[in-house]
């Protein structure tokens, strides 16, 4: 008798972290069901825990040199480049956002076009902010009087909660093309976009530690990062509505002098172009004098 | 293992088989060898013991305790020693119950500075002498290397073996220089360094380590730290195993000193398990155990402080050395 053919084993994947330019699980090795707008199981993604932010806070600062070092123009290659992979990989992230926001085809889609010309708005800035923001001021002396914005460094992001893709690249773009480096939380129902997102930027010229990303309890990883003293700013944007929770981490926030973003009363329309100040927000002003010769 | 078998007697005088380089190679040849595979797994079994709480709160004081604070680089200034001097006496000048370091460890030439900027705080100087890191010098040259640093102030010198008259059997020759460097070492503690990375198996290790005991070094040290690898588990497992069964044999207690390749805290208690586990509670005590580290009592710092704030700190809080 002849063997019957068997049906070909599915091969599921791993949902996991991206920390350090790799993608290791959590170190608690716990793992959270991502269910899809209709409540439907979707994937085991990994539960980050406070010594995988703690992790992933050394990765970034390890990274910070480096990329703060680089040419604003490099980063704006670099940044570039981020949109042209997305955009490589558009129908799995048309698939994920439909699936996890509950919108059609025709939204996703739209969603996802979004993302990538936000990307392609924020790497043309990263050679630009310093000129429109920075400059030479006028001073009573024989000086030269300029100043010019320098990233503050390792910045923690609470991605929004609700859009999972666009509102994700919103909130991570102003960051790094700035010449910060990163560690995301990402939204916590909805994080598969944000997984498929690490991967784009494992594949495009971004250095490792530059993003990383958690995905897991804004709630519950969000105070280790606003207490954390390596940490020099923190985007509260994944708390929008929850004032008392968002007042706690500022407060926590405090000891070091971070820089916060504070959460928005509701999650913005992240269609709309954001202002100069979602970059400025992570820049510090450095002024410096210099003699005039007679 | 168990030594008593090939090891003289706990009666007879160890000594005796220093006679010639023949009793000697028996002796050391003799010991049993190390299972390579089952003291790697060992060690790794140890090394994912869960130290947590109050518990780790006691381990870390304990590891900065222990901590032979070093710096041996061709561009050591006196000023860079004496900075490392006040991190020894104060490791975190911010919190007082914060223990001091065991040791500074410099070149001869730095020992006098080193000295002045310890005091009297308790925080002994060691020096490397005897043509560090190689060692390879003329015997008087190595001497009076040794006696110059203890000249100086040294209380404790580090010596390197000749890692090639060991390799190549002599070992006679490695045991009288031991030897004569402890003479010249007076009233300062001696501590030997293998330099493992060099010896290629464990079974050296455990025959380098015997032979340094029986010399009268004070404490056996793996590495210099200029050599990869330096100080792995196993191996400081295995030159534990050797204390041990020193005493055994002997009755003389000898310390150990891992150097070099320990940069986290977690490396650090992982030994501390070691040490509890192989040798025994006798030896967790900076007297018989130590760390040579310079970036190791930074990371230990930034732990305590999590530990007593109860929130992450960062490199930006304790010093760049």
């Amino acid at each position: 008798m002849t063997p019957s053919p068997t049906a070909r084993a599915d091969v599921r994947k791993t949902y996991k972290l991206y920390i350090g330019g790799a993608f290791p699980r959590s170190e608690s090795g716990h793992t959270y069901e991502a269910l899809d707008a209709k409540g439907r199981w979707v994937a085991n993604a990994a539960l980050a825990s406070r010594k995988d932010a703690r992790d992933a806070v050394v990765a970034a600062r390890s990274a910070f040199g480096g990329w703060s070092g680089r040419t604003a123009y490099n980063r704006g290659q670099v940044v570039y480049r981020v949109a042209e992979v997305l955009e490589d990989r558009r129908a799995q992230f048309v698939e994920a956002v439909q699936r996890s926001e509950g919108v059609n085809a025709r939204q996703a889609s739209a969603t996802v076009d979004a993302s990538v010309d936000r990307l392609v708005w924020y790497a043309g800035w990263a050679d630009k902010i310093e000129q429109v923001v920075g400059g030479s001021n006028p001073v009573a002396g024989p000086y030269f009087n300029l100043s010019a914005p320098e990233p503050t460094g390792v910045v923690a992001v609470l991605a929004p909660q609700a859009s999972s893709l666009l509102g994700l690249v919103s909130v991570v773009a102003p960051v790094i093309v700035t010449g910060n480096t990163a560690v995301v939380v990402s939204s916590f129902r909805r994080p598969l976009p944000a997984v498929t997102f690490g991967e784009v930027l494992a594949t495009s010229d971004v250095p490792g530690g530059v993003v990383n990303l958690l995905t897991g309890d804004a709630t519950s990883l969000g105070p280790w990062l606003a207490a954390h003293m390596d940490v020099n700013a923190i985007d509260l944007a994944g708390l929008a509505g929850d004032a008392v929770v968002a007042a706690q981490h500022e407060v926590a926030a405090a000891d070091n002098l971070k820089r916060v973003v504070r959460a928005p009363a509701a999650e913005p329309d992240w269609t709309a172009e954001p202002p100069l100040t979602a970059m400025t927000a992570f820049l510090e002003t450095k002024t410096v004098w210099h003699p005039r010769g007679v | 293992m168990d030594a008593e078998e090939h090891a003289p007697g706990t009666t007879a005088a160890p000594l005796d088989v220093a006679r010639s380089d023949a009793s000697l190679r028996r002796f050391l040849h003799g010991l049993p060898g190390v299972d390579q595979v089952g003291a790697e797994a060992r060690a790794a079994a140890l090394g994912t013991r869960s130290i947590k709480t109050t518990a780790k709160a006691t381990a870390l004081d304990l590891a900065i305790s222990m901590v032979d604070l070093t710096t041996l680089e061709g561009a050591d200034t006196q000023g860079k020693v004496r900075a490392l001097g006040a991190k020894a006496v104060h490791p975190d000048p911010s919190d007082a119950s914060c223990p001091r370091v065991a040791a500074v460890c410099v070149y001869p030439d730095m020992v006098a500075t080193a000295k002045a900027a310890v005091g009297a705080s308790g925080v002994k100087v060691a020096a490397v002498a005897t043509a560090f890191p190689s060692g390879r010098a003329a015997l008087d040259i190595k001497l009076a290397d040794t006696r110059d640093a203890v000249e100086a102030g040294a209380d404790e010198i580090d010596m390197v073996i000749d890692r090639g008259a060991f390799l190549s059997g002599r070992y006679l020759e490695v045991y009288e220089e031991i030897v004569a460097v402890r003479e010249a070492c007076g009233p300062a503690h001696l501590k030997v360094i293998l330099e493992t990375g060099e010896l290629a198996t464990y079974d050296n290790v455990r025959r380098a380590s015997w032979l340094a005991m029986l010399a009268g070094g004070h404490f056996i040290k793996t590495s210099t730290g200029k050599v990869q690898p330096a100080a792995t588990l196993p191996v400081t497992m295995i030159m534990l195993e050797a204390v041990r069964d020193f005493r055994e044999a002997t009755g003389v207690q000898i310390g150990v000193k891992p150097a070099g390749g320990i940069r986290s805290a977690k490396d650090a208690i992982k030994n501390l398990v070691v040490v509890n586990e192989v040798a025994g509670p006798d030896w967790l005590d900076p007297d018989w155990f130590r760390f040579g580290a310079s970036t190791l009592l930074n990371d230990l710092l930034m732990q305590r402080i999590k530990l007593t704030t109860g929130r992450y700190t960062g490199p930006d809080y304790v010093t760049v050395d």
